[in-house]
């Protein structure tokens, strides 16, 4: 998994040699159409997305949403699985167990104590979903066992990692039988264990697991549909962070605005409520633009969007994602999951 | 001739040689050069187009650091009858062999190869991005 960002880089500079025209939108087929000149979905955002209302979330586990927010969750693409079946969830969890067992014993996890060893609980989450099409969200909880007493032992949450699938229906209409289509991979926790439960997934599922990196194109996005979503009470700021590449000394640039005025600007640019265009989001990131030009004259547009920060959630473009509002994070999700899609294939 | 935006200042008018191909650089990470070719192609003889002008799109190897949507640069390249051309800069095989397209493409506007003319060119590379 470590390895899976260099290689991916090196295969995208290759593509560049390749002049055959290809797909613009992907597709399970990937017919050659006039368009791009990659094989890729490269920088090509659609021209636009739908905005999912807020969710409200009456019959989830208010604790295990409570459990999702607020953490920072590590984004990977997750290519489909094979011969998954979310009833042997149990079954599963006891053979990584096993495995993390087999790895500690070679030496290779990271040893934090914790005598009776890594526990491993596997379950589903059938309300993170888009609808019924999509496969119930998996979780996957390492905790550490070590024991208090003679009689009770006590579990400590070191590890959590869930995988999901929003509206995933582009992938999910051209899957051969047998595969589950679970794009969507979030972890928290150490990377050793990452690197340990991908591993052990790739070899069961025979899949691939792929670091998910956001660009500033779909920074942008974001940054303008959280914007624009209604939240109750005082919201934290909308804060942009920007790198300047180039220079002898790095510079960074932070771009704090006031959720309400940002929403006040949101709100004169779109124009369909609950739908928003690549125009739309070019506004709004350029008045926000000529605004710091004024006061700085700095053109922020020459730089690199790195960090979107919202009421709704953060994304930075490594792949790090945090939710902070419950009722948005389907909405939030199935952004996500196209982005995995389109990593994907 | 490198300049960073159009127009090109007149006090050297008289000792600039003739101008045979134009290519605008984009750099995918920056939408402001983006919108630097925009705003400097106002300033383009229109008889340029004409098989005289190409857009270079750099930066192209890294897919995620890319801050400009390939809609405006196909629709830039459409509305202006223009060749787009992508390169990255940073691996020097493909530097050399754009370099050495670009300037077989300029001998071409130069008028240098015989029974080739800008136009013709154009429509070609045209031709070939639209099967």
């Amino acid at each position: 998994m470590a390895g899976g960002r260099a290689a991916g880089s090196a295969t995208e500079m290759e593509g560049v040699t390749r002049t055959l025209p290809s797909s613009g939108r992907p597709s399970g087929t990937g017919r050659l159409s006039r368009g791009l000149l990659f094989g890729r979905n490269y920088g090509l955002s659609p021209g636009s997305r739908l905005l999912p209302p807020p969710r409200c979330q009456e019959n989830a586990d208010p604790q295990k949403m409570a459990f999702l927010l607020r953490k920072q969750w590590t984004l990977y693409s997750v290519s489909p699985l094979y011969k998954f079946s979310s009833s042997a969830l149990k079954d599963y969890a006891r053979m990584l167990g096993v495995f993390i067992a087999a790895e500690k014993q070679k030496g290779l996890a990271v040893d934090v104590g914790g005598e009776l060893g890594v526990k491993v609980a596997m379950s589903s989450m059938t309300e993170l979903r888009g609808s019924e099409q999509d496969p119930a969200a998996v979780l996957v909880q390492l905790s550490l066992r070590s024991s208090v007493s003679r009689k009770t032992s006590e579990e400590k949450l070191i590890w959590s990692g869930w995988f999901c699938c929003v509206a995933g229906d582009d992938l999910l209409e051209n899957l051969p039988q047998d595969f589950t289509c679970l794009p969507l991979f979030l972890a928290n926790g150490a990377e050793s264990y990452t690197a340990i439960v991908g591993s052990w997934f790739q070899k069961t599922f025979d899949c691939c697991f792929r670091r998910l990196a956001i660009s500033p194109l779909n920074l942008t996005w974001m940054a303008a549909m959280w914007t624009g979503c209604k939240v109750d009470k005082n919201t934290a700021a909308v804060e942009l962070l920007f790198t300047v590449p180039h220079l002898p000394q790095p510079l960074d640039i932070s771009y704090a605005i006031h959720p309400e005025d940002a929403k006040a600007l949101w709100d004169t640019v779109q124009k369909t409520p609950g739908e928003i265009t690549q125009e739309e989001v070019d506004v709004f990131m350029e008045c926000l633009y000529s605004h710091f030009h004024r006061h700085f004259k700095i053109h922020l547009s020459a730089t690199k969007l790195v960090k979107v920060s919202t009421g709704i959630a953060s994304a930075h473009c490594d792949g790090i994602i945090k939710f902070l509002q419950s009722q948005y994070l389907i909405g939030v999700l199935m952004l996500l999951t196209e982005l995995a899609i389109s990593q994907i294939q | 001739h490198l300049a960073s935006s159009l127009p090109l200042p007149s006090e050297r008018d008289h000792l600039r040689p003739r101008i045979d191909l134009i290519a605008f650089l984009i750099d995918i990470k920056s939408k402001y050069s983006l919108k630097n070719v925009q705003a400097s192609l106002a300033y383009v003889d229109v008889r340029f187009f004409l098989g005289k002008v190409c857009f270079l799109v750099t930066g192209v190897g890294r897919v995620n650091n890319c801050s400009v949507e390939m809609n405006a640069i196909w629709k830039l390249g459409e509305d202006y009858c223009s060749p787009v051309i992508f390169c990255e800069l940073e691996l020097e095989g493909i530097r050399v062999a754009t370099a050495q397209r670009l300037l077989r493409m300029l001998q071409i506007c130069a008028g240098r190869v015989p029974g080739v003319s800008a136009l013709y060119f154009n429509l070609l590379m045209k031709n070939s991005a639209g099967d």
